[in-house]
């Protein structure tokens, strides 16, 4: 199996991880998803990787980019992979 | 075990074997923070695993097979990996409650447990079926050099031939 440069941490059925899901079809980008907690307080790895608890948040070793928030994300993803970049 | 009685036996089976190499699979793999799709095959490439089928979270197998598993430290010799029919969500919770050292594979359609001939189903609880209790000792090729397999209906690993076996890796 391949070894996608993108990692996305997201919750089931959590539309705003849908939206990066979204963003990264369109864009043809193959990436890992970690399915992480829905308890806040448990979301450590998350945490560790971003300074924050939430989700979507994505690690994309090909820029060296961490980041989290599903409108930053899809900006960024435009931004790196769309058609202007 | 003498219980005065006969325990049910489970049909035999053409399960997976020593010698022969186990079917790769591709399934939800739980740690205690997250769960990712993992193949059995990128585990063995990094070095043998022990695979060990157990009943569902909750019943009294999977908390006994993981208790004494935790209690004689194979996680600290070799990938050690569980599997059963339940959920992700569930598997974490299990997870915490044992303190278990090891990841745990989620196959709630049993699909794996059919691949590997080892389908027990449940008197009792229409429409579900688990794997049969079983350890399978793989090398870094994913050959079995160990096998074992419930024949009885409640049934343990022999957890002391197991060791031996991962002794012998």
């Amino acid at each position: 199996m391949s070894d996608p440069d993108i990692t996305l941490y997201r919750l089931q059925a959590c539309p705003f991880c849908e939206r990066v899901v979204r963003s990264l079809d369109e864009h043809g980008l193959a990436y890992r998803s970690r399915f992480i907690e829905p308890m806040h307080s448990d979301r450590n790895v998350v945490k560790r990787l971003t300074g924050k608890r939430t989700v979507p948040a994505i690690v994309d070793e090909n820029t060296g980019v961490t980041m989290s928030e599903s409108a930053n994300i899809v900006e960024y993803l435009e931004n790196t992979y769309g058609e202007g970049a | 075990m003498d219980l005065g009685f006969d325990v049910v036996d489970l049909p035999e089976t053409d399960h997976v074997a020593e010698g022969e190499r186990a079917p790769d699979f591709e399934r939800p793999l739980v740690t205690a923070e997250y769960w990712e799709d993992v193949a059995l095959s990128e585990l063995t490439d990094e070095g043998p695993v022990v695979l060990v089928f157990h009943s569902m979270d909750g019943a009294f197998p999977a908390t006994y097979v993981w208790n004494e598993i935790r209690d004689r430290g194979w996680t600290d010799e070799v990938t050690v990996v569980g599997l059963s029919i339940s959920s992700p969500y569930e598997h974490k919770d299990l997870i915490e409650s044992r303190g278990i050292d090891a990841r745990l594979f989620s196959d709630p359609a049993n699909g794996v447990a059919e691949r590997y001939d080892i389908v027990n189903d449940l008197d009792g609880m229409a429409g579900i079926s688990e794997p049969r209790p079983a350890v399978f000792v793989l090398d870094a090729d994913r050959v079995v050099q160990y096998a074992w397999v419930a024949g009885e209906w409640p049934e343990f690993p022999d957890y002391d031939a197991v060791e031996a076996a991962i002794e012998d890796l």
